[in-house]
């Protein structure tokens, strides 16, 4: 490893050859503005098309100013990184920006959180002496993301995460000049491309060109409407970031707070989707276990490995990527869906009432739940058994909105009998935990005996793919994990190509699993906060007196009163679903 | 976005895939197989851009991407006699705006564009290396030095009678 020298704002500073002057700087504590630069650590996503022209400072010796985000140090080297020269140009970059940006900051979604916005407050823009020509883009509104592209700075941002993060490809930098921009083919509209939702686009735009779809205005008047029993469905990860947005550390658990103002908001029934991850891992944990039993009775035809199918995006995927693949996944619907179900036949009943006077919200990490509750499969006579999904931001919002000092508010439970959950649920939130669920209650299942330890540390972790055995009293389970479609896409070609021998693969689309999801609190590209929030679910597991999905005494009552068994007719009809192959038709193959 | 589909020749698509595959089907042979795409389906619609996109394995964004980006790329397609003006600097100096200009004006059409018949396209391209000629005309194949607003009209001549 060779290490060179250089000076930066006149003091001396170490680093490996090859190291940009943006990361030398920060070796020194030194913060160099960036806006289209984004690093996401241990995710390997380093970002930086050098486009933006936040980060210049001078180089002794360099006629123009250099990009520190993109230029390497050389031995000698001497930074200056805000003397006037710098200082100046860094200015005249930003109002250059925004000479061709909207000025509604005052009613744009993103106003608060608005990386660009900051910047301006940074740089003390007062005015923009630049005029010309504008922008102006048609804004196409899916059923989860809005894009807005006047908004678009151009940093590419977006891009990277749906070509090499995701593999998906929806996005590109199309046209050249004042004319560029980041569209999908042919300037199609997201719901016409193959678009998963997984948001992971809308987690890192630095303005408000890309936002999700907000339901508040139709739950405030859903919430005053006498007549609907409203009933509320929170994500496991939703307690682990929802305190980012009031301040609170990064991995600060919320849950307590979160129930108290959902039902200070007006909801009737407080429940918990963590209630619904232990239904389905009873669902999904048979369904490996029947496939299991099956493959080692000898059968040849049973699909293995088994597939999760919780995460929206990632079912988004296969339809759209792998049609022909669409036969390994679990059948079972995901916890909002199952929860959706549930809450609109068996407790409906119960409070004698009719799901077209229920309205179930949900409140999810996630922007692609926005789109899967809108599936004609998840409807019954037009009535969605989920009626709309709102994000972490949004019940943020709704908070704020609504006058509530959240730090004060006292810590409730969830209402029963769809808030009572198990740590097997909880973990739900994070890459590794649905798949340790399955596991805790597939073995005491399949070998008839109790776990003396529930924590499976071998599915835990932050890799991209991760390979782990359970031991199932001599029969070894092999699973695989991997969050990020791109990591997925790997593990299905080595199911393809027939070199794949795991039983059973979770998969989640963001990175870290839903605590990355797309509706979240920004992380503003630091992933730390990812991972603390990771700590904060299993954190949140451990505490629970009860750890495991099939001994939630409310879903064994659940079965007793109403579904019978796993995988019974009516649960099948209930809680299971099927795919579709969605790849473009009209795209000419042979 | 049309909705009405395209149906390329069977044996054009066919071409097209052998170009790729003479390629090895690298996704970094991008711009050399859409050139010959190009010259295989005279201009490069949304379809060929999926075949391009299937055979080299990289995002049709991401084709589209480069196809808008390449002024040489057109999505349109050329008359059957493709007028190029060169608006190179020698001849632009020489006038080749108002030859352009004269051109625009008969036809009856924008740059970048086929007329209603099918017949004649204008598209402006820079430098062909015939300074000494400038301003230089191209029609197909077919190269026309010194042309001025008068001779325009004869050129046009040429292709009168052609169905």
């Amino acid at each position: 490893m060779e290490l060179i020298k250089l000076k930066i704002d006149n003091r001396t500073v170490e680093v490996e050859k090859g190291t940009t002057i943006f990361h030398a700087a920060k070796k020194l504590g030194i913060e160099i503005p960036t806006l289209c630069y984004m690093n996401l650590g241990d995710l390997k996503i380093e970002h930086k098309p050098g486009g933006c022209r936040v980060c210049v400072v001078e180089v002794e010796g360099r006629r123009n100013l250099a990009p520190a985000c993109a230029t390497e140090c050389f031995e000698g080297m001497e930074v200056q990184t805000h003397n006037v020269r710098v200082l100046n140009a860094r200015k005249t970059v930003l109002e250059l920006i925004l000479s061709d940006h909207p000025f509604d900051c005052l009613i744009c979604a993103k106003s608060g959180t608005c990386d660009l916005q900051d910047m301006a407050i940074k740089m003390g823009v007062r005015s923009i002496p630049y005029q010309g020509e504008k922008s102006t883009y048609k804004p196409d509104f899916s059923p989860a993301i809005i894009r807005e592209m006047d908004k678009c700075i151009m940093c590419r941002r977006c891009e990277t995460m749906c070509n090499d993060f995701q593999t998906v490809g929806v996005l590109s930098g199309i046209n050249r000049g004042f004319e560029s921009v980041v569209a999908p083919a042919f300037e199609r509209d997201l719901d016409h491309s193959e678009c998963t939702y997984c948001g992971q686009c809308v987690a890192v735009c630095p303005t408000g060109a890309l936002t999700e779809v907000d339901h508040t205005t139709q739950l405030i008047r859903d919430l005053a409407d006498p007549k609907k029993t409203v009933v509320v469905q929170t994500a496991p990860a939703v307690r682990a970031a929802l305190g980012e947005a009031f301040g609170l550390e990064p991995g600060t658990l919320v849950t307590g707070k979160m129930v108290s103002a959902l039902r200070r908001l007006g909801f009737d029934y407080v429940f918990d989707t963590d209630f619904a991850a232990d239904l389905t891992i009873m669902e999904e944990g048979s369904e490996l276990l029947d496939r299991l039993t099956r493959f080692l009775g000898g059968d040849k035809e049973v699909k293995l490995p088994m597939l999760t199918s919780c995460c929206p995006g990632w079912v988004n995927f296969f339809e759209y990527h792998f049609p022909d693949m669409r036969d390994i996944p679990s059948t079972a619907r995901s916890p909002q869906q199952m929860f959706g179900s549930i809450a609109k036949t068996y407790f409906a009943d119960k409070i004698e009432t009719n799901r077209k006077e229920m309205v179930v919200v949900s409140v999810m990490p996630c922007v692609a739940k926005k789109y899967e509750c809108t599936r004609e499969e998840f409807k019954v006579d037009g009535n969605p058994d989920v009626d709309y999904s709102i994000s972490t931001r949004e019940l943020a919002h709704l908070i704020k909105r609504t006058n509530m000092d959240f730090a004060s508010l006292p810590e409730e439970d969830f209402d029963k009998p769809l808030g009572e959950s198990t740590g097997a649920a909880v973990i739900f939130g994070t890459t590794g935990g649905v798949i340790e669920a399955a596991v805790r209650t597939a073995y005491e299942i399949h070998t008839g005996k109790s776990l003396e330890k529930v924590d499976f540390e071998q599915l835990r972790g932050f890799e991209g793919i991760r390979k782990a055995s359970v031991d199932f009293e001599g029969t070894e389970i092999k699973i695989g994990i991997a969050h990020g479609l791109g990591h997925a896409r790997k593990l299905l070609d080595d199911i393809k190509a027939g070199k794949s021998d795991f039983h059973a693969i979770e998969i989640m689309a963001c990175p870290g699993g839903c605590i990355g999801g797309g509706g979240q609190p920004l992380h503003h590209g630091d992933p730390s906060v990812i991972k603390a929030r990771q700590k904060a679910i299993y954190q949140e597991d451990a505490g629970k007196a009860i750890r495991k999905s099939h001994e939630n005494p409310y879903i064994k009552k659940l079965y007793e009163e109403f579904l019978e068994k796993p995988m019974s007719e009516k649960a099948h009809h209930l809680l299971h679903t099927h795919y579709f192959d969605k790849k473009r038709k009209d795209v000419l193959l042979d | 976005m049309t909705s009405v589909k395209l149906k390329l020749k069977d044996s054009d698509v066919q071409q097209l895939k052998e170009v790729a595959k003479s390629f090895n089907n690298q996704p970094g042979e991008l711009i050399n197989v859409l050139h010959k795409a190009q010259e295989i389906f005279g201009y490069l619609p949304a379809e060929v851009q999926e075949v391009v996109a299937n055979e080299l394995n990289v995002s049709v964004a991401k084709v589209y991407g480069v196809v808008t980006f390449y002024s040489f790329f057109t999505m349109l397609p050329k008359g059957r006699y493709p007028i190029s003006i060169c608006t190179g600097t020698a001849c632009y100096v020489r006038g080749a705006d108002k030859v352009l200009d004269e051109f625009k004006r008969l036809l009856k059409v924008p740059v970048g564009e086929t007329t209603e018949d099918g017949k004649f396209s204008i598209t402006c391209l820079r430098c062909v290396g015939a300074c000494g000629l400038a301003p230089v005309v191209m029609v197909g194949d077919k190269t026309y030095g010194r042309v001025t607003t008068d001779g325009v009209k004869e050129i046009l001549k040429e292709y009168e009678d052609e169905v």
